[in-house]
């Protein structure tokens, strides 16, 4: 494996009873952001499962950087309806520093996850897994649920990312991924 | 009045006080954690299996205790390994174990008196064995708080952080687990099925609405069993009430606390939102 290398999938085929997508190969190298396109469906957020060991590999192989530390932001993260976990508090379980926090996320900072909106959450995950200390980042469908400030303070978090670090991030938004990203791997349709 | 105090601090009373101090802060705390994890009718559902377990070991003449641990751990080992538990599973493990409990009271000697004692509970008389496993228990899951806080809420928010980075998780899984089955079984044995519910359910339904932050709706979770139990276990002795309900009613009246906390968040949103406009 390459030494900048953080990540490389060899021909896998991955899903959970049965095959969800099949013979993808790629590799992600530090200072990338690799875009995952493809069609509803077509096994992205599966594909990041099998990286995180939560989603069966059928065939092929995934091979990581020794020692590599992962955060995964889900899809549609569950917001809790009442739980009073503070954004300083939600923080630090990736190693981010509340004081660091991006301009748009710090006012989140004080107040506890059962009272933010569903896109405030979302931007909140984010920015744990962005602003954390996992060498490589997986953000599935991020701009789901944002407004066109969260989206910026997205962009901004992704832009100023660490050249030591790397991103996979799924969407199904072309014009995202094609600003943001220095690879893309089109996913076909199951 | 000085009859009263006489019986409070007789000494008969002492280990039930201090048996009840400690689970107070011991199931209030893990029902603080299985609040989080949106798991909290699962005490419900251990403390009748423990209670079904306990009869069970009437019947067969074992200790009360052996058979509630075994019966417990069981029901939480199955949940362990199904691949999605619901409410529907706790559904299940509360009816099954108090049909459980009553059925092997109604055919075991004693076993009306026994069913009847676990179900509804009976602190006052706990003996030094109790206290010392309940303070062995608040011990267990008190200190290991922050280091158990951080990896269930880690785990909460990020579902796959342990598998994504290789670190075991069953440290956490087990030690959580144990300290449930633990609470159940003790807290039933001691107080009753529903007195010990209330103090899983009751204070974290609370605690978690009258203030922001994780560490202090801890704290103040803690605080509400701890003055909900001390209510109760003076008002029974007072007016020569059973404790049990005693003390599901004083947690009951501290928990409308939580709805005058929403309805002064509410009335102080409309204050803020009505300034501008008058501005």
């Amino acid at each position: 494996m390459d030494e900048k290398e953080l990540l490389r999938l060899e021909t896998v085929t991955a899903g959970y009873a049965r095959p969800v997508i099949r013979d993808v190969s790629f590799a992600v190298a530090r200072g990338q952001v690799l875009g995952l396109g493809g069609p509803n469906g077509a096994g992205k957020s599966t594909l990041l499962r099998a990286i995180t060991g939560c989603a069966r590999v059928f065939a092929g192989q995934i091979v990581r950087a020794e020692g590599l530390t992962v955060a995964h932001h889900w899809q549609r993260p569950e917001l809790p309806p009442e739980l009073p976990l503070l954004g300083r508090e939600m923080l630090p379980l990736l190693g981010a520093e509340p004081g660091r926090a991006h301009p748009m996320v710090a006012p989140l900072m004080d107040r506890p996850l059962n009272r933010l909106s569903g896109g405030q959450f979302q931007l909140l995950q984010a920015a744990a897994c962005l602003a954390g200390a996992a060498d490589l980042v997986l953000l599935d469908e991020p701009t789901n649920n944002l407004d066109g400030r969260a989206l910026d303070a997205l962009s901004d978090m992704l832009s100023g990312l660490d050249p030591a670090r790397a991103v996979i991030v799924v969407s199904h938004e072309k014009e995202f991924l094609e600003r943001h990203c220095t690879g893309l791997v089109e996913v076909a349709a199951g | 009045m000085s009859e009263f105090l006489e019986i409070l601090f007789d000494p008969l009373f002492r280990m039930p006080f201090v048996t009840g101090l400690a689970l107070a802060i011991a199931l209030s705390l893990t029902g603080a954690w299985l609040r989080m994890r949106n798991e909290w009718l699962v005490a419900l559902g251990l403390s009748q299996a423990a209670a079904a377990g306990g009869m069970g070991a009437v019947a067969l003449g074992l200790p009360v205790l052996a058979g509630a641990f075994g019966v417990t751990g069981l029901a939480m080992g199955v949940l362990l390994l199904l691949p999605r538990v619901s409410n529907s599973n706790y559904g299940l493990l509360i009816l099954a174990g108090w049909a459980g409990t009553l059925l092997l009271g109604h055919n075991t000697d004693q076993g009306t008196v026994i069913s009847e004692t676990l179900l509804r509970g009976d602190l006052y008389y706990t003996r030094a064995a109790h206290a010392g496993a309940a303070l062995l228990l608040a011990m267990a899951v008190v200190g290991p708080m922050p280091w158990l806080s951080r990896r269930l809420l880690t785990e909460r928010f990020f579902p796959d952080y342990y598998t994504g980075n290789r670190i075991p998780a069953w440290p956490h899984r087990t030690l959580f687990a144990v300290v449930v089955v633990a609470c159940t079984v003790l807290g039933t044995d001691a107080m009753g099925v529903f007195p010990a519910f209330a103090l899983f359910f009751f204070p974290s339904w609370a605690g978690f609405v009258i203030v922001d932050g994780w560490a202090r709706s801890l704290a103040v979770t803690v605080v509400i069993a701890l003055v909900g139990y001390l209510g109760s276990f003076v008002a029974a002795i007072a007016f020569d009430q059973p404790f049990g309900p005693c003390l599901v009613a004083a947690l009951a009246l501290l928990s409308s606390l939580r709805f005058l906390t929403a309805l002064r968040r509410r009335t102080g949103q409309a204050t803020r939102d009505a300034a501008p406009a008058a501005g």
